[in-house]
């Protein structure tokens, strides 16, 4: 089966200013892929060229075998905006209703789609009266609509609490098993709870990074912290056994490289009794978006 | 189809909620109830019945409000969208920009159309009801109701181009508004001023009538005056209805609407969301 996306060598400039520049990736059926980085990274702008909102400056992408944009690939791709707005005059039915028919959908669906992301009692309701995640939860469901291919979720779990954005994820993984993929973008890292298949991480318009989060974990090679907690009065002992440790108070802190890490892990057992308590601290989720967003690589 | 029949009745579910509706039903049934009572003391001077009357009245109403109405419906259509962030979402939908524009004409053209009929209809009923004989005067308030829908679409699609043009709703309501006092009131004022100027001159001869052709509430006032005979009872630029041929003026407010709604297409093609 070919891919549901395909970008190579997209570049994209805004009066000068590249936006984009030289990105290349694809996106296969079923898979999950989560777009990462900070505001005006690219993200939004790379969204709106894979749905055929602003043309391309430069580079080939092509959406479920269709230029973006045309109608045959508007049939098959799904959006949800960052911040999904509608008319405050609309009920959530009414306006899903809308959206049915515009994809030439049956408009009965409405009140199903809408239960399916716990709308169903607010559905008579105008939008106007909605909180910001109850908007968030019609864009998902307009985005559900008629199975799309693809679906584009710009920032979709803004605004979600919690336990939302777990039922919003399980929602995601039956999409995905039906086949359809799926690009989300993100903040950070943590906010996509490692619920994808892949992670794609843009900076400043260029593809920092690519792949699994073992993949990425392994690729910043990011230094592993050790807090060691010294028994009453062997601080000092402990200190000089371990160069380059930072004394704070009864504990001491140290940071040493991954492949380093068994070995120094010895040496502080090899200490006995003179540690009271020993915490490894890999490097957070946040710490490896930061390595690579940063445009550190 | 069934796209542009969603939008328009999404779009006239819009207009009933935003009261659009309700004001555009009122304006009309009581500017023409009021034209039709004040306008019925100097009928019997002029040996014309009551309704041929009403619709000179009617023809001078129907030249400042309907511009009105459909500016102030038109001018959020395309700005509003963008402004409330719903247009980027909207145009990823299999639905073409025209059949969006489309949908939305459909709606706004029905509202004004039914307070267009539901005013004329009060007129009538209240002019036949005092006077047997103004049933006469029936032909020219059809071709009132009908030549005012028209003009009511070329004013919407205009309202549609300036709110793709302006993009905010802030901005095309300040251009929907100098439009609408630019070709409604200015204009005449203007010309008038020019053949003063000009006393009887190149311009008063030859480009005066174009100049009215040229503007569609011009030309609506023209066909609607020259056509009913009710021109000796208008004054102003009215007067000048028997110097243009009637096909002239009906030319004018054929082919405004297309071309008004050609120039919204083309503005809105222009929209990046």
């Amino acid at each position: 089966m070919t891919s549901t996306l395909t970008i190579t060598h997209l570049t994209k400039r805004f009066q000068g200013v590249e936006a984009l520049t030289d990105v290349s990736l694809s996106v296969a059926p079923g898979e999950r892929v989560a777009l990462l980085g900070h505001n005006g990274a690219g993200k939004s702008t790379m969204m709106k060229v894979i749905l055929g909102l602003i043309p391309a400056t430069s580079g080939d992408v092509t959406v479920c075998d269709a230029a973006p944009g045309s109608p045959a690939a508007r049939r098959q791709v799904a959006y949800l905006p960052e911040n999904a707005a509608f008319h405050p005059a609309l009920t959530g039915e009414e306006q899903v209703r809308h959206y049915l028919r515009l994809r030439g959908e049956d408009a009965r669906q409405a009140l199903p789609l809408l239960a399916r992301v716990g709308l169903h009692d607010a559905a008579r309701r105008r939008i106007g009266t909605y909180s910001k995640g109850m908007r968030q939860r019609v864009g998902l469901a307009q985005a559900l609509i008629g199975h799309p291919r693809l679906l584009v979720l710009d920032e979709p779990t803004s605004g979600l609490d919690p336990v939302s954005r777990r039922e919003f994820y399980a929602l995601l993984d039956e999409l995905a098993a039906e086949g359809a993929s799926i690009l989300l973008s993100s903040h950070a890292l943590t906010e996509v709870e490692a619920r994808t298949d892949r992670i794609l991480v843009l900076s400043k318009g260029r593809l920092a990074a690519s792949g699994t989060l073992v993949d990425l974990r392994r690729e910043a090679d990011l230094p592993v912290v050790l807090h060691v907690t010294a028994r009453n009065g062997y601080a000092s002992d402990i200190a000089e056994a371990l160069p380059g440790a930072i004394r704070v108070g009864a504990a001491l802190h140290l940071t040493c490289p991954q492949s380093d890490k068994l070995a120094v892990l010895g040496r502080i057992t090899g200490l006995g009794d003179k540690v009271a308590d020993l915490e490894v601290l890999p490097p957070s989720l946040e710490d490896i978006y930061s390595h690579f967003s940063r445009g550190t690589v | 189809m069934r796209r542009v029949i969603s939008t328009a009745t999404t779009e006239f579910r819009i207009a009933l909620r935003n009261r659009w509706v309700a004001i555009a039903l009122v304006l009309m049934a009581v500017f023409s109830l009021v034209l039709t009572l004040a306008g019925s003391a100097p009928t019997g001077g002029l040996g014309v019945d009551r309704l041929s009357v009403t619709v000179a009245s009617l023809t001078s109403l129907s030249v400042y409000l309907v511009p009105l109405l459909a500016l102030l419906m038109s001018f959020d259509a395309i700005a509003g969208e963008a402004e409330r962030g719903t247009l980027p979402l909207l145009l990823t939908y299999p639905v073409s920009r025209g059949e969006v524009l489309v949908g939305k004409l459909i709606a706004h053209l029905a509202i004004l159309a039914v307070a267009v009929l539901l005013g004329h209809g009060l007129a009538a009923s209240v002019s036949i009801s005092g006077d047997a004989a103004a049933t006469s005067g029936l032909p020219a308030l059809w071709r009132l109701s009908w030549s005012s829908i028209l003009l009511g679409a070329t004013f919407l699609g205009v309202g549609y181009a300036l709110s793709a043009l302006s993009r905010r709703p802030s901005g095309a309501a300040g251009l929907a508004i100098s439009l609408w006092l630019g070709l409604v009131v200015l204009y005449d004022l203007a010309l008038l001023a020019v053949i003063v100027a000009d006393n009887g001159g190149w311009f008063t001869t030859e480009a005066f009538p174009f100049a009215l052709l040229a503007n569609p509430a011009d030309a609506f006032r023209l066909y609607n005056l020259s056509a009913s005979g009710a021109a000796t009872t208008a004054a102003g630029i009215g007067g000048a209805a028997n110097a243009i041929p009637a096909w002239q003026s009906l030319f004018s407010i054929l082919l405004w609407p297309l071309a008004a709604l050609m120039l919204a297409g083309a503005a809105f093609r222009k929209v990046t969301p």
